[in-house]
């Protein structure tokens, strides 16, 4: 008895909060069994912070979902063991199932959007999950509720619990989702992609918040994530996943500064992150920022030119009230440059960008292309500027047409300009997709047969096919993995340099704009805060909320101090 | 101009709606999976096993029916099911039941598909462009309103009572009946699609309207119409029995299964058969449509058919 004691106190010193061992999870489709996750292992001590780090498709949301008996459908655990402090939960029963999640593994999930009930106040679901658990009921329930979304960091928590999760920002829900993870102060708080729908600035307040609040309580954090910023921040031990299997795990530090896997080292070359900062430091260090002439030399050429730019809208079933998107907008885009507009939500940039593409008219001001107003111009004039500039859009599911092959899809552009005939068309879409490194075979496929990223390679061989000289990439890799993000941008550069081509890149992500972009614009509240050469604006920002947007970037200061 | 454009394309798409605007191998792999999870749902496929059935029978009516659906045997009033020579027994003119049935199916499914394509065509064309230019879409819209505001039955009633009765008239009346919820459904695919990505893009390389709804949106609109459309389909069944009944349908001695319940119920106890025979086939054939709509809906609703 004694020595059994004494074994259990040896072991509980040492007792990971988590423990996972040779983890296998399969999903069965029309009979046929898919194994998704290879045998992977890996434990959390307690108060410990792990990042679990992959590509979409990695393995890493079912991982979270497997322990916390949430795996979707037909999925289920074939193999391994999940031991949560000591106690095997690799198959819990319903009763034991209740008591884990939430109680003592608490989730902090993705959406901030679709994870609240929007029908519930939300004071009632913070309250809801302590009396659920048995933590808090009634009066003591609301009232707890309200101190801990004082907690996780939102004003005027009191009345804004009696508030419905429409009235709460992007940020705020998050927070609130925060509260909803920690209001049983749970051993270990899993958080799956928590601010990856944020904007960078709030994304950091939040992370910052929630790490005081784990710190406080020691809780030990599973961070899942695409970001490989995020996790230098935000872990001490790091876990890569590929394809359902764990290729290298380790303290933070080694993986990143010294990555052993070959998968590892392309991930770690591929963040933006790593690049920008790695590029902001050198020009801290007084390198000639070499943008910075030639926007001097080239400026003459002027292919693109908003002047006073505004879009004002009027508010629905309120009389007379408008919002400005775009105040008063002017900038130049020099001739085969790359111009990007960075800003958070709501900045207008995609307003912009509709603009300056004629979608939308403006209230006031005009866009010029190569001097001439787009606004004004008609018949023949309107449609031959129309065809200098082409959109490629954001989501690469939704800028397909589900209905159409991609040969279809491609030559859309030239059927509605009644450009050649059927066969000088098909050799261009051939044509157009071998630049965009297509293989010729898919022009028969659908969208839907196609990946994100050669999704996105059809909407660049499209936006292509008019000639274009203008291409408006609005957060065009903004939904892409990291690798496949890294291949679009290569891509995107490379058909810069083969074709002259001039990129207005409307995004969020500064990261991606070191990368890509010669001038930058940074946007806010609709109007122009700053504009300069890339170099110039990331050495030497010189206002403070572009100096907040770029050391919000994920990572910037870790990888900096690695640059050094 | 534009607005000419579309009724084309929507007559091109609405005559064979299963092929979409572009000929057949226009269907994407999409609706390939729909037609595959569609014959994996039971009740899809008890639906369309009806609907063969009725089909076969409506178009072979001629062929199966073992005499013309208006010959009198004034010798064999009321036989009973089972008699030999009238195996669905006579009616009180001693008029071959099965015969009637037959005819009688093949008079329902005229109706419906008249007034199903009368929705289509008045009702899809209305809806794209009430969905796309706003202006007009104040007007179309109020008018949807007024004839929604109508119980369809009395609209029906009072168009039939205009022009008289004919199963014309009742199809036409019907669909007339039907073309407000076909412009709702159709207005919603287009208020969704209009913001498409794809759609923008081809505002940026200047399609015209005419080119964006017809096609974008209305190929991406079909599945919603084919749907709406096996929903109408036992409507306008069951409202052209029931106008037939009412004697503002097709007219004696034709043959419909909405004359033969209204001839029947005269003498219900003495030859019960003669009403529940046509009711029952009634019920079978809008069974059939409401079967295969469901599972068509499933099967062509992406959060439903990815199970």
């Amino acid at each position: 008895m004694s020595a059994r004691a004494e074994a259990t106190g040896s072991t509980q010193a040492v007792t990971p909060v988590l423990e996972v061992r040779d983890l296998e999870v399969a999903y069965t489709t029309e009979g046929h069994e898919r194994t998704v996750l290879h045998g992977i292992s890996f434990s959390i001590a307690p108060g410990e912070r792990l990042a679990v780090v992959g590509e979409s498709g990695s393995g890493k949301s079912t991982t979270a979902a497997a322990l916390l008996g949430l795996l979707p459908g037909s999925g289920r655990v074939t193999g391994g063991s999940i031991t949560f402090k000591g106690e095997d939960i690799t198959r819990p029963g319903r009763e034991r199932l209740l008591r884990l999640r939430g109680r003592e593994v608490g989730l902090v999930p993705q959406d901030p959007m679709s994870n609240l009930n929007p029908v519930l106040r939300v004071g009632r679901q913070i309250s809801e999950t302590l009396a659920a658990h048995g933590v808090a009921t009634g009066k003591a329930a609301t009232q707890r509720a309200v101190e801990l979304m004082e907690e996780a960091g939102i004003p005027d928590a009191a009345r804004r619990a009696r508030q419905y999760p429409h009235e709460f920002s992007g940020g705020m829900r998050q927070r609130v989702l925060i509260a909803i993870g920690l209001a049983c102060a749970p051993e270990l708080l899993v958080a799956d992609e928590p601010t990856s729908a944020l904007d960078v600035t709030v994304q950091r307040q939040i992370l910052d918040h929630l790490e005081t609040l784990r710190a406080a309580r020691s809780t030990s954090l599973m961070l899942i994530t695409h970001d490989l910023g995020l996790a230098a921040d935000r872990a001490d031990t790091v876990v890569v996943m590929s394809a359902g299997e764990i290729v290298e795990a380790g303290p933070t530090e080694q993986i990143l500064r010294r990555p052993q896997h070959p998968y590892t080292q392309r991930l770690v070359e591929a963040a933006p992150s790593v690049s920008s900062a790695r590029a902001r430091v050198s020009v801290r260090q007084g390198e000639a920022p070499a943008g910075v002439q030639a926007s001097g030399e080239r400026a003459s050429d002027t292919l693109l030119e908003a002047v006073g730019l505004t879009k004002r809208y009027r508010l629905r079933g309120q009389r007379g009230q408008e919002v400005v998107a775009v105040d008063d907008v002017s900038f130049r885009v020099g001739r085969g440059r790359t111009t990007a507009v960075v800003g958070e939500s709501g900045s207008g940039k995609t307003t912009l960008s509709q603009l300056v593409l004629g979608l939308v008219a403006p209230t006031a001001g005009e866009v010029r292309i190569e001097g001439e107003v787009v606004e004004t111009a008609r018949g023949a004039r309107r449609r031959a500027i129309r065809r200098a500039m082409q959109p490629v859009f954001q989501d690469p599911y939704a800028s397909l047409d589900p209905t159409y092959s991609i040969e279809h899809i491609v030559d859309e552009p030239l059927r509605v300009a009644r450009i050649g005939d059927r066969a000088s068309r098909r050799r261009r879409v051939a044509e157009l997709l071998d630049q965009v490194a297509l293989p010729g075979s898919l022009a028969q496929r659908r969208p839907n047969e196609l990946s994100g990223g050669q999704r996105q390679r059809v909407a660049i061989a499209r936006a292509l096919a008019l000639e274009p000289r203008l291409v408006v990439c609005d957060e065009a890799v903004s939904a892409l993995d990291v690798l496949v993000q890294e291949q679009t941008l290569d891509l995107l550069a490379d058909l810069q340099d083969r074709l002259g081509l001039t990129y207005l890149f409307i995004t969020h992500d500064l990261a991606v704009v070191r990368q890509l972009a010669d001038d930058v614009l940074v946007m806010q509240g609709g109007t122009v805060v700053e504009e300069g050469a890339v170099e110039q604006v990331y050495a030497e920002p010189r206002t403070a909320y572009t100096r907040d947007l770029l050391d919000a970037i994920p990572g910037a200061e870790f990888f900096a101090e690695q640059a050094r | 101009m534009a607005i000419q454009v579309v009724p084309a394309e929507a007559l091109g798409a609405s005559s064979t709606p299963g092929e979409g605007a572009g000929g057949g191998d226009d269907l994407g792999s999409g609706r390939g999976r729909a037609l595959r999870s569609l014959l994996r749902n039971p009740l899809g496929l008890v639906g369309a096993g009806l609907l063969l059935v009725v089909v076969l029978v409506a178009l072979l009516a001629p062929l199966i029916a073992p005499y013309p659906p208006t010959q009198v045997h004034f010798d064999t009033p009321f036989q009973r099911l089972g008699t030999k020579g009238f195996w669905l027994g006579t009616d009180d003119l001693g008029r071959d039941l099965m015969s009637r049935v037959f005819y009688g199916t093949r008079a329902s499914l005229e109706v419906g598909v008249l007034s199903v394509a009368l929705a289509v065509v008045v009702g899809v064309p209305l809806g794209l462009v009430s969905g796309w230019w706003r202006l007009l879409d104040t007007f179309v819209s109020r008018l949807t309103d007024l004839l929604l505001a109508f119980p369809f039955l009395i609209l029906a009633v009072g168009l039939a009572a205009v022009r008289g009765p004919s199963l014309t008239n009742a199809a036409l009346a019907l669909g007339i009946a039907q073309v407000p919820t076909m412009i709702r459904v159709v207005r919603a695919e287009t208020l969704r699609w209009r913001g498409a990505d794809f759609v923008t893009s081809a505002r940026a390389m200047d399609a015209g309207s005419g080119w964006i709804l017809g096609r974008h949106i209305l190929p991406n609109a079909a599945s919603a119409v084919i749907v709406q459309a096996t929903v109408i389909m036992p409507v306008a069944i069951i409202g052209e029995a029931t106008l037939s009944f009412l004697g503002l349908g097709i007219r004696p001695p034709a043959p419909s299964l909405g004359i033969m319940l209204s001839d029947a119920q005269q003498y219900i106890f003495r030859a019960p058969a003669a009403a529940v025979i046509p009711g029952v086939t009634i019920a079978v054939i809008c069974l059939g449509f409401n079967f295969f709509g469901d599972a068509l809906r499933d099967a062509l609703d992406p959060t439903t058919s990815s199970r």
